[in-house]
């Protein structure tokens, strides 16, 4: 093939992994921006929300470059699925935003009493995320499939911690303000875990073909 | 073969009986040297499909064993069956010139009789079989015209030379042509490689209007024109089958990796 096309798929792979490395360090530090109360670190994170938002339009604009030259098979695939992963990882780093405006307002009010699941869903979360990303760099269609199980438990931490919030909220009014915050952060998390489970059912499509989505199974 | 098989082996058996040309084993030689080796796929009717393969790979001498046009050289020798549906068009007895009415065929390069009005061109191969009624002969002159997308832009000028025509228009004079003895499969070798964009785009809609009537066979070294017009694609390399199959499967998920390798440019 011409050795400039192969140039030119091999440059948008490298964006996208570049991106994906913004995007699980935007997540790592929103969490850690909320664990830790750190407000400078929150406002970093906000701040660097526009390179996943100039890499998401890069990334399209250099998809539809490629696509004119009318790929065909795993190049087209790899293509079309470059798009959708940019456009789930660019609204990670809004997922990461929200946390880290939630960080932010949190640091500024007195420490609520540990909720003990969030931390175990951030855990999850992330650690979906990252096997998502791998599972693209090491095209490894099984990798992908095996994490998608994993959204159903980070569901269930979400309804439970909602669940815990909403009786904080209850047993103590002025506690409303901060659990809303906390509820919006796990709401995030949970969206998060959507997102790499998108990630991981295009590296099954690009891997193998096989359009897995809403099925309900890892296929 | 195995992918073949594993692919398409459905294909074959469940649709042999239904099939518009079954290719059987088939092998095509030159003096010694074999040209296709052991092909069987079967063609659906009122469908185009696409035979894809770099330079050399039996491409042309497939499509050319399916009217018997390859018996034309003079050391040609074939193996295998072809039946156009259900009939052995190599049986014993069968004359090439009944099996090539037919089958038609259009070339890459577009060859109208130099000589003969655009009008003649059309009736020539009626006439060939006997048909002499006037009022025959231009009903089906029109209707040919009609169906190759040309009567329009000719109408007015049946008697003209048919060189007077444009490249694009006198392919699609040679279709007429085809069409006129109303053949049951047309096998088309590059049609439009020698056209401009504008007339290949003519001729690729035409193709897929005449689907609708006609079984198409069609070679092509454009990949993109066989993702647009086709419904199945085979892919040849050196002599033999590698893969066959429906054509959005073959463009975007190759099962075999040589024909991957291919429709993505990284060989041939």
């Amino acid at each position: 093939m011409a050795q400039h096309f192969e140039n030119e798929l091999d440059g948008l792979k490298q964006k996208l992994l570049a991106m994906a490395s913004h995007a699980e360090t935007a997540v790592n530090q929103a969490i850690q921006a909320l664990v830790e109360r750190n407000y400078e670190l929150a406002l970093q994170v906000r701040q660097n929300d526009k390179v996943l938002d100039r890499f998401e339009i890069e990334i399209d604009d250099l998809a539809i470059h490629l696509l004119a030259k009318a790929p065909l098979a795993s190049d087209l695939r790899l293509i079309t699925v470059a798009m959708k992963i940019s456009q789930n990882l660019e609204r990670v780093g809004d997922e990461a935003g929200k946390i880290a405006n939630r960080a932010r307002d949190l640091s500024q009010e007195a420490p609520l009493k540990q909720v003990v699941d969030l931390p175990r869903m951030a855990s999850l979360a992330v650690q979906m995320l990252k096997r998502a990303l791998d599972s693209f760099v090491n095209q490894d269609a099984a990798a992908a499939r095996a994490l998608i199980p994993q959204d159903k438990e980070v569901d269930l931490l979400n309804k439970q911690i909602h669940r815990e919030l909403a009786h904080q909220m209850i047993e103590d009014h002025e506690t409303i303000a901060r659990c809303l915050h906390l509820m919006v952060v796990s709401k995030s998390l949970e969206r998060i875990a959507d997102h790499a489970t998108n990630v991981a059912e295009e590296v099954v499509y690009l891997c193998e073909a096989q359009d897995i989505r809403h099925t309900g199974k890892a296929g | 073969m195995t992918e073949i098989k594993d692919i398409s082996s459905s294909n074959l058996e469940a649709t042999s009986s239904t099939a518009a040309i079954s290719v059987r084993d088939l092998s095509v030689f030159f003096g010694d040297h074999q040209v296709l080796k052991q092909v069987s796929l079967d063609v659906l009717p009122r469908s185009v499909t696409a035979i894809i393969g770099p330079s050399g790979c039996g491409k042309s001498t497939f499509l050319r064993s399916l009217n018997r046009m390859h018996e034309l050289v003079p050391t040609a020798r074939m193996e295998g069956e072809i039946r156009l549906f259900g009939s052995d068009i190599y049986g014993r007895g069968v004359e090439p010139v009944i099996v090539r009415r037919r089958v038609g065929m259009v070339f890459q390069k577009s060859n109208p009789f130099p000589t003969m009005s655009i009008a003649d061109n059309v009736t020539v191969g009626l006439r060939l079989n006997g048909i002499r009624q006037r009022a025959t002969l231009l009903e089906r002159m029109e209707q040919s015209l009609v169906m190759a997308a040309l009567w329009e832009e000719v109408k007015d000028r049946l008697h003209a030379p048919a060189v007077s025509l444009s490249g694009g228009q006198q392919q699609r004079l040679c279709i007429a042509r085809a069409l006129a003895v109303q053949p049951e499969v047309l096998l088309m070798d590059e049609p439009a490689s020698a056209l401009d964009p504008l007339a290949t785009a003519k001729i690729e809609d035409l193709i897929l209007e005449l689907k609708k009537q006609y079984t198409i066979v069609i070679v092509t070294h454009n990949m993109q024109q066989a993702a647009r017009m086709s419904d199945h694609t085979a892919f040849f390399y050196l002599g033999e089958l590698i893969e066959y199959g429906p054509t959005a499967k073959i463009f975007t998920s190759p099962t075999n990796k040589r024909t991957e390798d291919y429709v993505t440019g990284r060989f041939g």
